[in-house]
């Protein structure tokens, strides 16, 4: 059985990755069809003089940065409060909000902007996106960073306290350093949903702020594109990138 | 300890402005009327609710449980063996999960692109299959349920992974061995001793990928064309195309009522279990 489930492991990380891997491969394939022809970075050159893509990919930085810098600050928070005092009301909201369909999600939040747009003149932008994207990242947050507490002994707190640290102090200086490493795999998870989301942000987003998932999403219902192979490659790499360094930051 | 309750006030402001009251108005709306220009208007009624019961709908919801129990269903057979292989490997554990975690890290929306480009009528599949000469014009690979169904399957694989492998590796090694001590043929510890033993990863990423399933909206869309309409589809027609949100609203309020009372039911049968 022991080599059958070897055999086994090859083909299902096969699958899990060949998909992707041929999908880069051939961004750099010089033609549009799925025949190799000769290498060539066209593709990737043509991202740069898609004003689309462009405009798309910078909303998409705004919308992620300020998204996980709120929802990483506004997660940690709760879950220290919710540390040695839980609370079965917040975390149940929190839950419910992570199994919600994120379709639903979209509409509700289409629902609520339309409806206070009756009484502000204001209309749906990026912010109504940032606004939208911390709702559904603090969930995230708020796991990781409790899961990450529940490592940490809290006598240490109490340590810092008869040691003559106030509450605040005891806090800033004690726990949120051992919190460090969790905090970073929180701020990264939430970067990631936020850059990748694309259901809940195709409803509250604006018709000058569309997002670069949302960009792709529309390339992608016109049929396939190599453009949109090289795009892949790329985002694939960042974040392929961003967890290798995130990891030795976390070793060192 | 005061410092603690104002600490979870921006959660709580930001759960209650932009969760709590965006379902009490999608609630409102389920039973109002739908405007002639889209939007919502008096009086209120429970007729969109009754619309639910009309057999095209109904089929809508059948058929989306349909695909998200065959793509659980489909994702467990497949995990299964693989947190098998993660767990009993002697080294390089970790660089096996890193494998499961990856494509987690990478973009949903370009995992499901991903299954386009191969399948499409000019794709990789097609244009390998004619070339061996297997076939001679492309086949309809996309825009039906086994490619929707496919990329369901692909997408939430990993939910099913770690969870199993978590019980796996926690599990005593003194039982399988007790079992194949007894006598157990090595099939027979795995089906009759492991796999039960296994049964609280399993009902995780049993939740963890179902859910997801039943309310998809991307897959359906970019894999089935449209063709496939699941419940996700409904909602997001009813809210951009079709202009009912009245009726598109009672459609989330019962997809939010299963999803709760599915996860809530097993959750706790469950821990009646363990204790």
């Amino acid at each position: 059985m022991r080599r059958w489930l070897g055999l086994y492991a090859v083909a299902f990380f096969a699958f899990l990755h060949l998909p992707l891997l041929t999908l880069s491969v051939f961004s750099f394939n010089s033609s549009r069809f799925t025949v190799w022809e000769h290498f060539s970075l066209d593709w990737y050159r043509a991202i740069f003089h898609d004003p689309e893509l462009i405009e798309g990919t910078w909303n998409s930085v705004i919308v992620a940065i300020a998204a996980t810098l709120i929802s990483t600050v506004v997660g940690t928070l709760c879950a220290y409060g919710l540390w040695k005092r839980g609370s079965h009301l917040l975390t149940g909201t929190l839950y419910l909000s992570l199994v919600t369909p994120e379709i639903v999600t979209g509409i509700a939040l289409l629902a609520l902007f339309q409806w206070m747009f009756r009484w502000l003149h204001w209309h749906l932008g990026l912010y109504t996106v940032i606004l939208a994207h911390v709702a559904f990242s603090i969930a995230y947050v708020v796991i990781v960073i409790s899961a990450r507490l529940r490592t940490i002994s809290p006598n240490l707190e109490e340590a810092a306290m008869d040691l003559g640290a106030s509450e605040w102090g005891a806090f800033f200086y004690v726990i949120l350093p051992a919190l460090g490493p969790g905090i970073i795999a929180a701020a990264l998870l939430a970067l990631t949903v936020s850059f990748d989301d694309y259901v809940i942000t195709s409803m509250v987003a604006g018709v000058d702020s569309q997002t670069l998932p949302m960009v792709i999403y529309a390339m992608a219902r016109r049929g396939a594109s190599p453009i949109i192979n090289a795009i892949s490659a790329l985002i694939t790499v960042f974040f392929g990138l961003l967890i290798v360094i995130s990891e030795r930051v976390r070793e060192t | 300890m005061k410092l603690r309750s104002w600490f979870v006030l921006p959660t709580w402001i930001w759960m209650v402005g932009l969760f709590a009251a965006p379902f009490a108005i999608v609630f409102a709306y389920s039973f109002l009327t739908r405007g002639v220009y889209g939007g919502v208007e008096h009086p209120w009624t429970w007729e969109n609710y009754q619309r639910l019961f009309d057999t095209l709908y109904l089929t809508i919801l059948l058929r989306s449980f349909a695909m998200a129990l065959v793509a659980t269903l489909l994702c467990l057979f497949l995990a299964f063996p693989a947190a098998l292989f993660i767990s009993r490997s002697p080294k390089h554990k970790n660089l096996y999960l890193q494998l499961v975690m990856l494509p987690f890290w990478t973009s949903f929306l370009v995992r499901t692109y991903a299954w386009l480009f191969l399948l499409r009528d000019t794709g990789l599949v097609n244009t390998v299959l004619q070339k061996i000469g297997i076939i001679h014009s492309p086949l309809q690979l996309l825009y039906n349920d086994g490619a929707v169904l496919l990329g369901l399957v692909y997408g939430y694989l990993p939910f099913m992974v770690l969870p199993i492998y978590a019980t796996l590796e926690r599990l005593d090694p003194s039982l399988p061995e007790a079992a194949a001590d007894l006598g157990a043929r090595p099939w027979a510890t795995l089906l009759r001793v492991i796999v039960p033993l296994s049964r609280p990863g399993i009902i995780a990423g049993a939740i963890l990928v179902f859910i997801p399933c039943l309310g998809a909206y991307l897959t359906p869309d970019l894999l089935g064309g449209g063709r496939t309409v699941l419940v996700g589809n409904l909602v997001q027609t009813q809210f951009t195309t079709a202009r009912d949100w009245p009726f598109g609203s009672a459609v989330s309020m019962l997809l939010m009522l299963l999803v709760t009372v599915l996860v809530w039911g097993i959750l706790r049968r469950e821990s009646e279990q363990l204790t």
